[in-house]
């Protein structure tokens, strides 16, 4: 068995600062194996790859074997040489390139060449696209080819690369059902030659229609490989979402009075048509899949990302939040789903982060910030929020990602909004202080806030969403009752 | 439910690990670079007074030290207050130039006119702060709300000040103003040199505004993370455009010393302060990148240059080798920063992982 393998990852695990995003994975690729790897937003399916491509190194007691080779360590190139090519969703080509430079970069790269030699360039590409059976001329600049053709090109790149591996990452969400069916025979010309291909993708049909077996990854764990026959559409739903974990499920409630109201707001590219009502009090969840403009949506309602047409009416007011002081202007706060980019100024201390917000509660007429007012202000919340350690001068870098969650919240609710948005309230952080976050959300809710969760985490959006909005490709594609829902009735309408 | 996870929470942080860290924070806070920065001073005064007794400690270096250092101290703080978001205003010198030529222009014609001195002055030094806004609030422009990158904005404003003060002047040096105009630079009152008075005032609002309001609160965030304070509901354009707006009020404050002391004004005046005005800031502790720095560090830092480039010509060290020594002192003082600074990240990355 083990000699059929190509790639055998053994006890993979790794550490950010903060949190565990892979815990003891193992994966298997054979030889001329189309292989899916799957698992929700944020499973560690991208962390995974990048440590098998060099990017990430993983923590100690990894065991990575590729191609009989035991690797102690993978560097970018190490990887590359043992034939392992990874084509990313951008597929990191050269738009202003020809076919054949793009094709052929790599070599050339490889051989240190200071010389362009155009007929070796143009063998090599020519080559490589016979392998493919492909007609694409070669002297074509590469922006001017469709999506698909870039991405044979990729292809096209990495067996110039003697790759025995490929990795495709959502190979297939950009390209027509055509160009799918096209794609997919190409790969299995590849499996044909004995390259085994590495499958990422959320369609389950596509999965189902092309991979040997699929491995399972969720919430940074392994879940288990399986084979074709062993599963079906329910049953490798119901994997990947799991049941393990479990939050309290708080009582859902059916509220009457409307707040916040978002008509047809479209957004060219982001989102289209969007209509819901908010009532007081309520949490009401957003979920999708990455990249079915949850997070769009919300900054345009912020006003980061204004939307093209459309209507805000908060208590019966209509609104014009064309930039992000607008909106926390009229009581509306956005809590970021990149808290170590966008949420927290992270060389800053907690009592400088908290404040920004409120920097106008604590200044006096003249515009000087009162010491006593910020310290009441930042020790309240510290006390409000049980922030830990208590230490107002602390660098927000420096504390946990649950702690630093708290900092974000804590600055926002320093502005007493009427509508909170909370993009991935628990992205990253442990399980404990998750639920203490769902709490804190939902007591803000009976105090009265109206509180918008977005998350691709289907049991949070299940704990403590009053109804529950599925996006799908930009559109809403249900409104559901949070009462007795489940996480598959979810996922039918996500995907 | 609340209560027992609060008491999960504290159970985590042990109070012992709680002291280590609040003890971490303090020494932090004792360790300021500041402190370091005044020593040096100390220091260096020391070392020139010892090499040198009778000239460097005289009356007269003294105090044309105080004459000298208040201009470069202006434009080192309006340099400063650009570096602290990330930028770099590299037009302050020809800003100053530009607003004192156009100042003096009015001066001139107004004193050939035979308007009152008083009259005329107090429209000249006018004249001279509205150009200096002016040339601020282009810079703004194009940085905050075209969004050009500050070197390549103000190289490009830094070489239209020059031009349009070259038209003006053809190359020549504007003099004619009523006596009267040289009281900026030139006299002291109950001892105390006027340009100085200028400097303690423009530190004292530098001070308050970078680093007691509001406004400056935003400008250290927006220096250390734009995005994550414009998530912040800020409008980091309109804090830039003001600031910039600052720095080019200040840069006219430095035009009408310079004009006052050298009783003429000239495009070129104050050039070699430019490049000094970058290290005096970053000498001073601030970060190149943005977000951190201070008033006084940067005001003790124009402080040492000053000593160190007085000693030396008292020496009577060349010009040029001065200009050797003071790149040399910039590259060591910043290799120990940048060392400094990669020994704090290997700690940190080191130190192991706390979860709450």
């Amino acid at each position: 068995m083990a000699q059929n393998m190509f790639l055998r990852m053994h006890n993979v695990s790794k550490t950010f600062p903060g949190v565990k995003a892979l815990k003891n994975i193992d994966l298997e690729v054979e030889y001329g194996e189309i292989h899916a790897l799957i698992g929700e937003n944020g499973a560690g399916k991208s962390t995974l790859i990048k440590i098998l491509s060099g990017v990430y190194q993983p923590d100690e007691g990894a065991e990575i074997i590729i191609d009989g080779v035991v690797q102690k360590t993978i560097t970018p190139l190490d990887s590359l040489k043992r034939g392992i090519a990874v084509i990313y969703q951008d597929f990191s080509l050269f738009p202003n390139l020809s076919v054949a430079e793009n094709i052929a970069m790599v070599s050339r790269v490889e051989k240190r060449k200071k010389i362009v030699n155009w007929r070796e360039t143009n063998q090599i590409a020519r080559s490589a696209l016979d392998k493919l059976g492909l007609r694409i001329p070669l002297s074509k600049t590469l922006s001017e080819l469709s999506v698909a053709k870039q991405q044979l090109v990729a292809i096209a790149r990495a067996l110039v690369n003697d790759a025995k591996l490929i990795v495709m990452d959502e190979p297939t969400s950009a390209l027509s059902r055509g160009e799918v069916e096209s794609l997919f025979s190409i790969i299995r010309n590849l499996k044909e030659q004995g390259i085994s291909i590495l499958f990422i993708s959320h369609k389950l049909d596509e999965l189902f229609a092309i991979s040997d077996r699929f491995s399972i990854l969720r919430d940074g764990k392994y879940v288990g490989t399986f084979g074709e026959d062993e599963l079906d559409d329910d049953r490798l739903i119901s994997l990947m979402v799991g049941r393990k974990i479990e939050y309290k499920i708080f009582e859902k409630r059916t509220l009457v009075d409307p707040i916040f109201e978002v008509r047809n707001l479209s957004k060219a590219g982001n989102f289209k048509d969007i209509s819901f009502t908010l009532h007081r009090g309520e949490i009401l969840g957003i979920t999708g899949l990455v990249g079915a403009g949850r997070s769009e949506l919300a900054q345009a309602i912020f006003g980061l990302n204004p939307s093209d047409s459309g209507e805000l009416i908060l208590e019966g007011k209509r609104l014009q939040v064309n930039a992000p002081e607008q909106a926390v202007q009229h009581g509306i706060s956005y809590i970021p789903e990149n808290r170590l980019t966008e949420g927290l100024i992270l060389k800053k201390t907690m009592s400088d982060n908290i404040c920004l917000t409120v920097l106008k509660q604590i200044s006096s007429r003249h515009g000087l910030i009162e010491k006593a007012a910020q310290n009441k202000l930042v020790e309240k919340w510290i006390e409000e929020m049980h922030i830990r350690p208590n230490i107002p001068n602390m660098i927000t870098s420096k504390l946990s990602g649950g702690n630093q969650q708290r900092v974000v919240l804590s600055k926002w609710l320093a502005t007493d909004p009427k509508v909170l948005i909370v993009d991935e309230p628990t992205n990253g952080i442990d399980i404990g202080a998750k639920a203490d976050i769902h709490q804190l959300l939902r007591d803000l809710s009976e105090q009265g806030m109206s509180i918008i969760v977005i998350s691709s985490e289907l049991p949070e959006i299940l704990a403590i969403g009053d109804r529950v909005l599925v996006m799908r490709r930009g559109k809403i594609a249900a409104t559901l009752d949070g009462k007795n829902l489940t996480q598959e009735e979810i996922m039918k309408e996500a995907l | 439910m609340n209560k027992d996870i609060q008491k999960k929470t504290k159970q985590t942080e042990t109070p012992q690990e709680e002291n280590r860290m609040r003890r971490l924070v303090k020494k932090v806070h004792l360790e300021t670079k500041e402190l370091v920065l005044l020593q040096i001073l100390i220091g260096v005064f020391l070392l020139m007074s010892i090499l040198s007794p009778g000239r460097f400690l005289s009356v007269y270096n003294l105090q044309s030290m105080a004459y000298q250092f208040p201009e470069f101290g202006i434009f080192a703080l309006a340099m400063m207050v650009i570096v602290v978001t990330g930028g770099i205003n590299l037009s302050i010198t020809y800003s100053a130039t530009l607003s004192s030529i156009l100042g003096a222009v009015v001066l001139v014609s107004l004193n050939n006119l035979g308007v009152p001195p008083l009259v005329t002055i107090v429209i000249g030094v006018l004249v001279i702060i509205i150009i200096s806004i002016a040339c601020g609030a282009l810079n703004g422009l194009i940085v905050a709300y075209i969004g050009i990158t500050p070197m390549l904005a103000t190289l490009g404003t830094m070489t239209l000040f020059e031009g349009i003060a070259l038209n003006i002047t053809k190359g020549g040096a504007i003099s004619g103003f009523p006596d009267m105009f040289q009281w900026f630079g030139n006299s002291a009152i109950l001892g105390i040199p006027v340009p100085l008075l200028i400097f303690v005032l423009v530190i004292i609002a530098t001070y308050f505004i970078l680093q007691r309001s509001s406004f400056g609160a935003k400008v250290y965030m927006i220096g250390c993370n734009p995005t994550a304070t414009r998530f912040s509901g800020v409008n980091v354009r309109k804090v830039l455009f003001l600031l910039y707006i600052y720095s080019g009020i200040l840069t006219g404050f430095a035009g009408i010393i310079m004009a006052s002391r050298y009783n003429s004004a000239k495009e070129s005046y104050g050039y070699t302060y430019l490049l000094q005005s970058v290290a005096a800031a970053v000498l001073g502790g601030t970060d190149i990148s943005g977000g951190f720095g201070k008033v006084f560090g940067t005001v003790v830092s124009v402080l040492i240059l000053q000593v160190i480039s007085s000693g030396l010509n008292i020496f009577g060290v060349n010009r040029f080798i001065t200009d050797v020594i003071m790149g040399m002192i910039l590259i060591v003082v910043l290799t120990i920063n940048f060392v400094n600074n990669r020994m704090e990240e290997k700690a940190l990355l080191s130190k192991k992982v706390v979860t709450a």
